[in-house]
């Protein structure tokens, strides 16, 4: 296993420079504070706080019926693979709009730091492939960063990029936790924007 | 083998019903319950289908859905509900509008022994996840319920499940 060199809080700004221009839907714990901090907690952000798994499933569901926007979801390697067979039907139904970015620091930081599959055998970029992705990357220090830019720029979708980080920390960020609040406001943002 | 009672048009009657009322996404996991509904959806091209590795990935697509302001119905066999248990905190926390289709298993004449835990706990469950339940027993429930449930996650703003039993559908032969 590649030893992880990027610091999970420099990866989102890097990775979107722009994060107006996309519809983000975060997981919960880690990804969905460096997602409220990236957005500052913006109303093109759905990030969640229970429903482990969920977040692949959700941004499908939001990629496939808003195909004129770049959607991406932000997850880890926990709630990945508590809802893998997911990768499965992204790439089934093939949205070239939708972006995985999965950040992996093998370990559940949320609840303890007790360390996960992917520090073992597991490599979510070979999954990825064997769900049926053929745009897949996986980076592991920080000078590689601009090539994930690169790669969600450019390969065709579905994407998954998946982001080898150390094991500290994710942003400090308090965001809004009422999920019917947050869907209230996401929804109202992008119809009035349709 | 299924042994169905019911009328062999319901799923296209049901289908028109949903897809008139704007539903354009059917998220599913097959069973004979759902089969010809979704061929209905396949031959259309006002909608499109989505095959799932589980039912509860159903539930957050159809939020996803939602966040964008499209309807979509979740159809699913009585068993996957029990899969879906903790997303219906999604459904229910979040205000989601999202409409189910369940096919039962272990209520009426059913033969398996395995089908009866999770058949005869659907509807505690979605009383307790606050989802409201519209039954067909006979072909006459069948576009009422289906209007009902309709209307509950539209205008009405809740969550829904159209629960076809086995009653009306007909149960498997062992």
């Amino acid at each position: 296993m590649t030893e992880a060199k990027i610091d999970r809080r420099e990866l989102l700004p890097q990775l979107f420079e722009n994060p107006d221009d996309y519809l983000f839907v975060s997981g919960l714990a880690g990804a969905a504070k460096d997602t409220s901090a990236l957005t500052d907690d913006g109303d093109n952000l759905y990030t969640m706080a229970g429903t482990m798994g969920a977040a692949v499933p959700m941004g499908l569901g939001v990629a496939l019926n808003a195909s004129d926007r770049k959607v991406v979801v932000v997850t880890g390697d926990g709630e990945l693979l508590m809802g893998i067979g997911s990768l499965v039907t992204v790439a089934s139904m093939a949205p070239a709009n939708l972006s995985i970015v999965c950040i992996d620091n093998a370990q559940h930081g949320e609840t303890g730091g007790q360390p996960g599959h992917t520090g073992k055998a597991t490599d979510l970029e070979t999954i990825a492939k064997g769900a049926g992705f053929s745009s897949t990357m996986t980076i592991t220090c920080s000078d590689q960063i601009k090539d994930g830019v690169g790669f969600l720029a450019t390969a065709t979708g579905p994407r998954f990029l998946n982001v080898r980080v150390t094991d500290g920390m994710p942003s400090t960020y308090k965001r809004n936790m009422d999920p019917a609040a947050c869907r209230h406001r996401f929804r109202n943002a992008y119809l009035s924007d349709g | 083998m299924t042994q169905p009672s019911a009328g062999e048009d319901w799923s296209a009657t049901m289908f028109r019903q949903m897809a008139d009322s704007g539903v354009d996404l059917f998220a599913y996991v097959p069973d004979a319950g759902n089969k010809r509904l979704i061929e209905c959806a396949d031959a259309s091209n006002e909608v499109r289908t989505v095959l799932l590795t589980t039912e509860e990935e159903g539930l957050a697509i159809c939020a996803g859905a939602d966040l964008v302001g499209k309807r979509a119905v979740l159809c699913m066999q009585s068993s996957g509900l029990g899969n879906c248990v903790n997303y219906l905190s999604l459904v229910n926390g979040g205000k989601f509008p999202l409409l189910m289709m369940l096919s039962m298993r272990g209520d009426y004449g059913e033969q398996n022994p395995w089908q009866y835990p999770m058949g005869q706990a659907v509807d505690a469950i979605f009383e307790a996840m606050g989802v409201l339940i519209f039954r067909v027993e006979t072909p006459d429930d069948l576009e009422k319920a289906t209007a009902a449930a309709l209307h509950a996650t539209g205008a009405g703003a809740q969550s829904a499940a159209i629960i076809l039993t086995q009653k009306f559908l007909g149960a498997k032969a062992f």
